[in-house]
């Protein structure tokens, strides 16, 4: 701004020392390492780092709320927990699993991946990424918070009216919840139009959108999904948080509310959200697979577009969780006919999965092995999915647990399995070392048992007639077997994450005296293998041109004239080499994403106990966001260009003048 | 290698004739980066207002307290609503006036643009305030909840948009808008245009339709 007009515009080549103070609040943060690099930084792939930390966290809350629930079913007439924390458990663990660990997880693979899966050197919107951080981290530990002042959210993760309203909840448990969700949706729309406009406006040249790797594109639809989701979540959850704190009439039965405006409402919402945990998955195993199969994806294309079709589906699918709320026949049947067909797309995906797989040189690594693990375990819930698409099947299993075995095949089975296959897969990128390959087997293993143990009993007792939601039982009704079972696989199930998180560091501790993983240890396809590992800042130097899909694959293989593959390329050809990233133009890290995103949890606790406090919150949010409007996102004393070292030695200082105008060109995006 | 390899390009020759990708400047829509983030956003805007509109559709026949009919001022309202719309026609003027490099007029006609938004904020207190003296509370049934919640919201946000509008003149008092960002400008229309269009939406739906 200004700043840049009353100083020099560049300095000396090796000066590089900022001085000045933005706002005249903080001076520009400068860390690279430390704790304070990493609440200041705006680089995505600590940002996607962060996310997959944060939601290992939250997995192990609603983890022990499931050991927890499991715990309190293991014998008839259970007394470890009462009515009443049995459903703030249940709800609470809901909730943490979908919006804290599988939403999260997802948003850490799309925020590492997809700049280096399109050749970029960050996403579009940097300091957003970081307020999307800090601001999905924050709503779940205001949500989480809820424990301490006064008990959880206690009407499911779908919170139904007019069971959420002041009546039937009197505890501040849903006032948290609505809170922080908005506050998580907040986050989670941010972040997605950032990841929308990086994808749509940041590719590599040559690098078209039907070159992009499947990842990036299933996460490119989810993205969408969230857009349009989440802002119908946060209108319900508007329209409920008024009428709580309000005495607004929404959900007031006696004043002549629908309590089915919030069923149509959430399920809006709802069942996007299902296809939008479960795609960034979907797109990790379609990368993974050709790896182990070495094999390109069968049917690129098919798998894209079905991909594009269940976004679009998606939206039309929402009320088959009402079929028992009485809607009436004509919609029964069309939203029974449209569950049907998305399991077509949902088909083809399969379909294409296991056709790259057929005939491939199969290696059975733990990646591997996860990926197999969602593509079978994906497969039956999506077949139990099918079944409640015929509105009388439904009928006789809403509300059993026959769902609640139905959506963890989806989520667990499908999403979670993919997500470990994700880790498995990328560790080494991330972090520069590999997690250990036997105990990942094992893990595997275990997981999959436990899983199995824990959710395939379920449909029995669903199907015998057990409600979901409900604290306890009695003896002889045929549940006491089944729920052993359960409860015994949730507890191996709790020891195969245990597992995983201590292969994390045990195999950091071996990864030291073994050499360092090279860029490539998987000879994989896409282009995020040819950077070193663990990925620099600046990801690629210089941006390379893609060719066709599977660029890097095509970098190390060719074909004979009789159509033999042959490897040309060495690693060290194929890889770019470690540089020191010199002349190439970062964007500056910043404080302010964390100060606008530390005042949102104070508004929600001021809305909720003292509008007083929900003025300071008021304050420091507008105050961080006009400290991040007049700080400019590019430090305009580093050096600027997006030139390699040889480039910036021959011009010297005269880009840089044109650079930083281009810089406060730029500023603009301070306003969205 | 003893065989022929069909040609596929190497490393070097892939990537050193590529051009310098200036990502933040040139993009691959040829849409800024922040033009887009904007479109993005109005896009989620429209299910967040789809969420409360239908709610009114739902509420709109209230069970007791009075009733639209009995209630709405449409000269007034039709008055305000023309003011909003007016808006829209300063705000392509200041666009159109940086984008042309006449910063004073630009401010002027910002500024006509904050004027005739904080009128239409005037006048929508104004209505509140009757309404609630003839007896249609918050709270008092769910159409006046309804009612209430849809045209705050949009209230709330043509107030941000005033803030936006009046920051964007300070900036250019202090002469830190200068005319090649005139995009800034622009986006900031891009959020004040969308959000007369939903008041359009708003209008026909609550006021105009029995």
């Amino acid at each position: 701004m200004a700043l840049t007009e009353e100083r020099p515009l560049a300095l000396e080549a090796g000066d590089t020392t900022p001085d000045y103070s933005p706002a005249g609040v903080f001076t520009r943060p400068t860390a690279s390492t430390g704790w304070r690099s990493w609440i200041t930084t705006v680089d995505h792939k600590k940002i996607g780092i962060m996310y997959g930390a944060a939601a290992i966290f939250f997995l192990a809350i609603g983890g022990f709320e499931a050991l927890l629930i499991r715990a309190q079913l293991w014998a008839p007439r259970g007394s470890l927990l009462s009515a009443d924390l049995y459903n703030q458990v249940y709800t609470m663990h809901g909730t943490t699993m979908v919006f804290l660990v599988v939403m999260p997880i997802g948003a850490a693979f799309a925020n590492y991946l997809i700049p280096l899966q399109i050749g970029a050197r960050d996403v579009a919107f940097p300091r957003i990424n970081a307020f999307s951080f800090w601001c999905f981290l924050g709503g779940g530990i205001f949500l989480n918070s809820s424990w301490l002042l006064g008990g959880g959210a206690d009407g499911g993760w779908f919170m139904y009216a007019p069971n959420s309203g002041v009546i039937f909840s009197p505890t501040h448990g849903i006032d948290f919840w609505n809170f922080g969700l908005i506050i998580t949706g907040i986050a989670s729309l941010t972040g997605a139009v950032n990841l929308i406009v990086t994808v749509l406006n940041m590719r590599a040249p040559g690098m078209t959108l039907m070159r992009m790797p499947i990842f990036t594109w299933m996460a490119l639809v989810s993205m969408f999904l969230l857009l349009f989701a989440i802002p119908v979540l946060t209108s319900a959850q508007v329209l409920l948080m008024l009428d709580r704190l309000f005495d607004a009439n929404f959900f007031n039965v006696a004043k002549g509310a629908s309590p089915l405006l919030w069923e149509h409402l959430f399920w809006i919402f709802g069942h996007p959200e299902v296809y939008l945990m479960i795609l960034p998955a979907f797109g990790l195993v379609s990368d993974i697979l050709p790896v182990f199969s070495r094999k390109p994806i069968f049917g690129y294309p098919f798998i894209v577009f079905s991909g594009i079709a269940i976004g679009f589906m998606g939206w039309g699918v929402w009320a088959h969780h009402m079929f028992v709320s009485g809607i009436g026949p004509i919609s029964v049947t069309a939203f029974s006919l449209a569950t049907m067909f998305i399991a077509v797309p949902t088909g083809v995906k399969i379909l294409n999965w296991l056709a790259t797989m057929w005939g491939g040189k199969l290696r059975f690594t733990a990646p591997m092995l996860f990926s197999i693990g969602l593509i079978t375990m994906f497969t039956i819930g999506g077949l139990s999915g099918v079944m409640h698409s015929v509105a009388p099947m439904d009928t006789q299993q809403t509300d059993t647990y026959f769902i609640v075995a139905h959506f963890h095949y989806v989520l667990f089975g499908g999403a979670f399995f993919g997500f470990v296959a994700g880790m498995y897969f990328y560790w080494p990128k991330a972090f520069g070392y590999m997690l250990n390959e036997s105990l990942g087997k094992t893990n595997f293993w275990l997981m999959l048992l436990g899983f199995n143990l824990t959710f395939a009993p379920m449909h029995v007792l669903g199907l015998q007639g057990m409600s979901r939601r409900i604290y306890t039982y009695d003896a002889g009704y045929g549940f006491e077997l089944w729920n052993k079972v359960a409860t015994i696989g949730a507890f191996l199930l709790a020891a195969s994450v245990a597992l995983f998180v201590f292969n994390i560091f045990y195999s950091r501790s071996k990864a030291r005296s073994l050499p360092p993983v090279g860029p490539d240890p998987w000879d994989a396809r896409t282009i995020e293998w040819m950077v070193p590992s663990p990925t620099p800042a600046y990801n690629f130097d210089p941006i390379p041109t893609i060719t066709r899909v599977d660029d890097f694959w095509y970098r190390k293989y060719g074909e004979t004239a009789d159509h033999k593959l042959v490897r040309f390329a060495s690693d060290e050809e194929a890889c770019q080499p470690l540089t020191d990233g010199k002349g190439v133009h970062l964007p500056s890290p910043s404080y302010w994403p964390i100060v606008v995103a530390f005042g949102l949890p104070i508004v929600a606790y001021g809305m909720i106990f003292s509008l007083w406090l929900a003025l300071v919150g008021g304050i420091i949010v507008v105050g961080g966001i006009y400290g991040w409007a007049m700080e400019p996102p590019d430090d305009p004393d580093l050096a600027h260009d997006d030139h390699g070292p040889a480039d910036h030695a021959s011009d010297g200082g005269a880009s840089a003048l044109p650079a930083a105008a281009e810089s406060e060109a730029k500023e603009v995006e301070t306003v969205g | 290698m003893a065989e022929t390899l069909t040609s596929r390009p190497t490393l070097e020759s892939a990537d050193a004739h590529a051009p310098h990708a200036h990502i933040e400047h040139d993009t691959n829509t040829g849409i800024s980066n922040t033009k887009l983030g904007m479109w993005l956003f109005l896009a989620s805007e429209c299910l967040l207002f789809g969420g409360l509109i239908t709610t009114y559709l739902l509420y709109k026949n209230p069970l007791e307290g009075p009733t639209p009919h009995e209630i709405y001022d449409i000269p007034f309202t039709s008055t305000s609503s023309f003011v909003l719309l007016m808006s829209s026609l300063t705000m392509v003027l200041a666009v159109s006036a940086i984008e042309r490099a006449e910063h004073q007029r630009m401010r002027v006609w910002l500024t006509a643009t904050a004027l005739l938004g904080g009128t239409f904020i005037a006048g929508q207190i104004y209505e509140f305030t009757v309404f609630v003296r003839e007896g249609l509370g918050f709270t008092t049934s769910r159409f006046s909840s309804a009612f209430y919640t849809l045209t705050g919201f949009h209230g709330v946000h043509v107030t941000v948009g005033i803030i936006m509008l009046v920051s964007l003149i300070v900036l250019s008092l202090r002469g830190k808008l200068p005319e090649h960002r005139s995009e800034t400008v622009e986006i900031v229309g891009l959020y004040w245009h969308f959000v007369d269009v939903v008041w359009v939406v708003i209008f026909a739906i609550v006021y105009l339709i029995p």
